[in-house]
């Protein structure tokens, strides 16, 4: 059963840039391999984070939005587990008001860039 | 009750119980987003803890809805655990 999940991960703060788009890179990889297909992607960089996580008081943070088989799911996390780089990520099960509310926001995000671009 | 003395020039002004409303049922909200920290922060206090259902006036199936988002914003640190007094100035 193809389910929609989205994924946020925060990768350490010390990675340098092409570092850090190695590690998403790698992600986006491994989703591609596995025949899912990747409805959405956002990098939100470099945040400040509410409380240290690892000694860490700021991360990069990365969000994943796919459709994916039910049991790929375990795969992909242990994979995030293992990543060194990665201290801390969340999958989370989209129902449909979850997707409507991702595709709303989107379609609003789009219409305020074009505005800007006119 | 016997007559205390006090005598109140203005009659005491009692809140009138106005009618708590449940504002996801109001605005027909259904999905509430665990990134959007500016939103989540109404329902945390200034300790940063959940406000119950008695004080919000939301109804028992938002509630959870919010107090799971809230969690999941604590996990991803977007939002603190126990914060002190960040009343809205995220």
């Amino acid at each position: 059963m193809v389910n929609q999940y989205e994924a946020v991960f925060i990768m350490t703060p010390v990675l340098s840039d092409e570092q850090m788009k190695e590690t998403v890179g790698k992600f986006e990889q491994l989703l591609r391999d596995s025949g899912c297909e990747i409805v959405h992607q956002e990098n939100w960089g470099m945040r400040t984070l509410a409380y240290p996580i690892k000694k860490k008081s700021s991360g990069f943070y990365h969000l994943f939005e796919f459709k994916a088989e039910g049991s790929f799911v375990r795969e992909f996390e242990l994979q995030l587990k293992r990543d060194e780089r990665i201290i801390r990520y969340l999958t989370v099960h989209l129902d449909k008001y979850a997707i409507e509310y991702n595709q709303k926001r989107r379609h609003t995000k789009e219409q305020n860039n074009n505005e800007k671009q006119q | 009750m016997e007559n205390t003395g006090i005598k109140f020039l203005t009659p005491v002004a009692v809140d009138v119980r106005r009618k708590k409303y449940c504002r996801f049922k109001k605005l027909g909200i259904k999905y509430i987003d665990y990134k959007d920290a500016s939103y989540l922060f109404r329902f945390v206090n200034d300790q940063g803890r959940i406000l119950p259902r008695r004080l919000t006036g939301t109804s028992l199936k938002y509630q959870k809805k919010v107090a799971q988002a809230i969690k999941r914003a604590r996990h991803i640190a977007i939002m603190p655990f126990v914060g002190d007094n960040l009343k809205d100035n995220k």
